[in-house]
């Protein structure tokens, strides 16, 4: 039978983490193997070809695409600014001039004697890649990839949304259980990464992102507020991209579930620090969690990031009603399958709750802390 | 390995999926084909080990030790091919595959209703996604469309346009616009994008000549050569090459995994199409089939044109799905839409919330007879959306004489939906939250709720999702495909009775009566959802009376239907509301009723 894995988020102080870092196209890299870089080095860039602009001349000057050669001014390939004039008409002796100029500055890459269409294509943009992370370069696809590999403390996230950010961290003088309201957060965060409580407002948020944090790590968010900050509902768990400008992580879950003891343990160790933080989600084969990644804590060994399988004495968080975000320890897994509520047979552990309940739970419905 | 069916008694058949690869063994008994063992890994065809075949693997391993038979061995292939003792090795070894996100696709068309919707229809048909399609009368300036197409990666494109013979400007255009995007394909970015162009044949040098700058262009038939008539065979034939020269060869492990077997891979959608029209064909019934799974939703559909021919429809909502798309299914249905099939009441927030962490930790499960009914609940939106986004696009059209433009605009009445409810004679339901429902007739509720079915209809899940499996089997042996669909595939739950009356009548008491094999079996009664035991098993004759000469049970007003169904364990199960279904108020206390009628309030666990 294959393995079935319990999922468990990492949480440690020291581990070796790897990023690869891929230009989307050919391009050239900078950096070479056994390097040292910073997050905010630019160890790759590459050429992003232009827009291309579509320019309906014939339509614009009221002609058949087949008249388009006569009112032509410019050629393929040659180069104009914007401004620069495409195509002119004139009217009877010359008395009705009509023009089309070119919206932008670029190259003349097509004429298009069936459409009356030109195509102007603007010149191409530099992409500079980072490196994300400290650390050493450990491998180079010369034009594509670096391999960029630390020591780090290296927490990952439930749920997240907004991208790659580099910022401080700054821990918030507030308790896991604090709900976090507009006044927790201060006036001032630039280019910082703030880290407490649970549950968000989303004035809360809006406050963070003006006074300049670059992230927010916080237990737990509610439907709404994060509605507010993203600004729309999200609907699949693909998410990264959103255009806000603080990275939002949350680390248990949705509802008013306070941010872990070991998460805030283990980021107050390199409070101050600069890390780098991610908020992609990807919940799907190939699974990505949000994620921050900072300088290891020298007082720490390392640990084990191997996933884990579940086992009597292992500690557990439910994730599923009704004993949703309620932790304990597991002090039973019953060999055999038993039937529960909704009918269903299915695999169960038996645990002990904190709060010194007895329950029996499907193991599909814990995951390990 | 052996490909002709009179030599065939083990047949190794792999899905492999983007979370699971499922490996079925199909033997031939003395009696017939039976599917014999199951073993399922995960999908390998991420990173770190970005091998499709290793999952493969051990799911054929986990086979062999279930079935005592050999099947895996060291080397290049990794088969024991049955040679002498028939109990040992296998004949043949198949495979589908939706890994990696399925076979991902762009169309584009000129008239979004013409031509567009025909490139479609033959992307899905294919069994592609259709991740985005652009039509030059969709609303959007140039530049809207460009930026659109820019930022997706498609596997292949298909460009449409124009009937052929007519003009060529717009579809020249939409080449233009294709090219000034510049898609870059999702596999092999040092390959040129695959792009098909299906549409008017006097374009096609025009086409390909703008296109071939940026693409590699395949020219086949026009998918739309008269305003009335569609062709979609060639365009499909040609995703099809496309599929496995660019998408399954570029596939982590996937060449590995095609030089195995003899027989091409299939798309999973497409494979699940065949058999859906395989039974369809066999049975001469109209069908309408779906699997709804965690990130997407397809439907399937055959039913009998005006024409008098089979037409098979496939629609995916590439977003409605059970975990990684459940809050999407929240976001399109809206909260209320969802709690009115719950048989409680549930704050919008802890509703919300729920399902948002059902989305982040996907594999959990209901521990809870609420929450259960909450994902029910969810199922039943995921249908009602997903059979609204196949009516649209399942369309029927009708011939006629005249091709001048101004038809172009007289489209509309020419176009007709083609799934009509009361003339569904079979609904399958596929997936996990169907399939494996701790109760048949909560299954049964949910294609019935979820569908809004009408008439009589006979309802179906699939066992254990073996479709797939079945539909590329077909193509080697149809009949051993044929047997286990029948046998092994498909259980049949019962029959659905929904009469429908003008909604101005006031009807109270008896809709209509059933009679099975000429005994009265029970009524309709206006309003309420009741259960009619039958045996669980075997063929009957059921007749369905109107009571009134207003109410249709799928004849037509006043007009009595008679079916032969196969029985299930849910017996008849008949609705008496009328459609849409209104529920009175307070909702939970009527769907409480629902529940409390069909016996689904009193299950008792274990712990």
């Amino acid at each position: 039978m294959s393995k079935a894995l319990t999922p468990a988020l990492a949480v440690t102080s020291r581990t070796t983490v790897r990023r690869r870092r891929d230009l989307p196209i050919a391009g050239e890299v900078l950096v070479r193997e056994g390097d040292i870089v910073s997050g905010s080095q630019v160890v790759a860039r590459a050429q992003l070809e232009g827009e291309l602009r579509l320019v309906r001349v014939a339509e614009l000057l009221g002609i058949p695409a087949s008249d388009l050669p006569a009112a032509l001014r410019v050629a393929e390939g040659a180069v104009v600014q914007e401004g620069s004039l495409l195509a002119e008409i004139r009217g009877l002796w010359g008395l009705f001039r009509s023009t089309v100029v070119s919206p932008i500055a670029g190259t003349i890459e097509f004429v298009s004697n069936a459409t009356g269409h030109i195509g102007v294509r603007a010149p191409s943009a530099p992409l500079n890649l980072t490196a994300y992370i400290d650390g050493r370069v450990v491998g180079v696809e010369p034009n594509r990839s670096v391999i960029i590999e630390a020591e780090s403390t290296f927490v990952q996230g439930i749920f997240g949304v907004g991208g790659e950010r580099l910022g401080r961290l700054r821990m918030l003088p507030v308790s896991a259980t604090t709900r976090l309201v507009e006044e927790y957060i201060p006036d001032r965060a630039e280019g910082e990464v703030l880290v407490g409580g649970h549950s968000p407002t989303g004035a809360a948020l809006a406050k963070a992102a003006k006074a300049g944090a670059v992230g927010c790590i916080t237990g737990s968010i509610d439907d709404r507020a994060l509605r507010e900050y993203v600004g729309h509902d999200i609907g699949v768990a693909l998410t990264g991209d959103e255009n806000v400008t603080m990275t939002l992580i949350i680390t248990e879950g949705f509802g008013a579930l306070p941010i872990s003891e070991r998460v805030l343990t283990t980021l107050g160790s390199i409070n101050g620090e600069v890390v780098s933080i991610n908020g992609a989600t990807q919940v799907r084969a190939g699974a990505q969690r949000p994620e921050i990644i900072g300088p290891r804590y020298e007082a720490v060994k390392g640990q084990d990031m191997r996933e884990r399988s579940l086992s009597v004495g292992a500690r557990v968080r439910v994730i599923r009603v009704p004993y949703f975000g309620a932790v304990g320890v597991i002090e039973e897994l019953p060999h055999e399958l038993a039937r529960i509520e909704t009918g269903a047979i299915v695999r169960v552990l038996r645990a002990k709750l904190d709060d010194g309940r007895q329950v029996t739970v499907p193991r599909a419905n814990v995951e390990l802390v | 390995m052996k490909t002709n069916p009179n030599d065939l008694t083990t047949v190794l058949v792999t899905d492999c999926g983007s979370t699971t690869t499922k490996a079925l063994l199909f033997e031939r008994r003395e009696d017939r084909w039976h599917q014999t063992f199951r073993g399922e890994a995960p999908t390998t065809v991420e990173e770190p080990t970005a091998d499709v075949t290793i999952g493969a693997v051990n799911a054929f391993t986990e086979v062999q030790e279930l079935s005592g038979r050999a099947i895996v061995k060291e080397g290049e292939s990794p088969f024991v091919v049955t040679e002498g003792d028939p109990s040992q090795g296998i004949d043949l070894y198949l495979s589908t595959s939706s890994a990696g996100g399925g076979l991902q696709m762009l169309v584009a068309g000129v008239v979004r209703n013409i031509t567009t919707e025909s490139a479609e229809r033959a992307a899905l048909g294919a069994g592609a996604i259709v991740m985005e399609s652009v039509s030059a009368d969709d609303g959007r300036e140039d530049y809207e469309r460009i930026e659109k197409i820019r930022h997706i990666k498609p596997d292949i494109v298909l460009v449409t346009g124009g009937v052929d013979g007519g003009a060529t400007s717009h579809v020249v255009e939409m080449a233009e616009i294709l090219v000034a995007a510049s898609p870059r394909p999702r596999f092999g970015d040092t390959l040129k994008l695959p792009v098909i162009y299906a549409g008017n044949a006097e374009a096609a040098d025009e086409v390909t000549q703008i296109l071939s700058k940026k693409a590699q262009v395949v020219v086949v038939p026009n998918v739309r050569p008269t305003l009335e008539r569609e062709n979609l065979g060639p365009a499909r034939e040609a995703i099809h090459e496309f599929f496995l020269s660019h998408v399954m060869s570029h596939s982590p492990g996937y060449g590995k995994l095609m030089s195995w077997s003899p027989v091409a891979i299939m798309p999973t959608p497409a494979a699940v199409g065949d058999v859906v029209q395989m039974y369809a064909k066999q049975t001469g019934q109209n069908v309408l089939c779906v699997d709804i799974g965690g990130a997407t939703t397809d439907v399937f559909s055959v039913f009998v044109d005006r024409a008098g021919t089979h037409a098979f429809n496939r629609t995916v909502s590439a977003n409605l799905g059970m975990s990684y798309s459940v809050a999407n299914v929240l976001v399109e249905a809206g909260v209320a839409n969802i709690a009115r099939w719950l048989p409680f009441e549930l704050g919008e927030t802890e509703l919300r919330d729920r399902l948002r962490n059902k989305m982040i930790r996907p594999t959990s499960i209901p521990q809870t007879v609420e929450d259960l009914w909450l994902e029910q609940a969810v199922c039943r939106e995921a249908l009602r959306l997903s059979l609204d986004h196949h009516r649209s696009l399942a369309i029927g059209l009708e011939g006629k004489r005249e091709k001048g433009i101004a038809d172009v605009f007289k489209q509309s009445s020419e176009r007709y939906e083609l799934v009509d409810l009361m003339k569904l004679d079979v609904a399958i339901g596929s997936g996990g939250v169907l399939s494996h429902a701790p109760s048949r007739m909560q299954a049964a509720l949910m294609l019935v709720e979820g569908f809004g079915l009408q008439g009589v209809t006979q309802l179906a899940v699939d066992s254990i999702f073996m479709m797939p499996h079945l539909g590329v089997l077909a193509s080697v042996h149809p009949q051993a495909a044929q047997e286990v669909f029948e046998n092994d595939c498909l259980i049949y739950l019962g029959t659905s009775v929904v009469p429908l009356y003008p909604a101005k009548r006031q009807v109270q008491g008896e809709l209509a009566t059933v009679f099975l094999n000429d005994s009265a079996l029970g009524s309709v009664i206006a309003g309420a959802v009741m259960r009619l035991p039958t045996p669980c098993a075997g063929k009957a004759t059921l007749r369905v009376v109107p009571s009134h000469s207003f109410v249709d049970v799928g004849g037509g007003p006043g007009k009595p239907v008679e079916r032969e169904v196969i029985l299930g364990e849910c017996g008849v199960v008949c609705d008496g509301r009328n459609r849409p279904v209104v529920l009175p108020e307070p909702r939970a206390v009527a769907q409480r009723n629902v529940f409390s009628n069909l016996g689904l309030m009193s299950e008792e666990p274990d712990v």
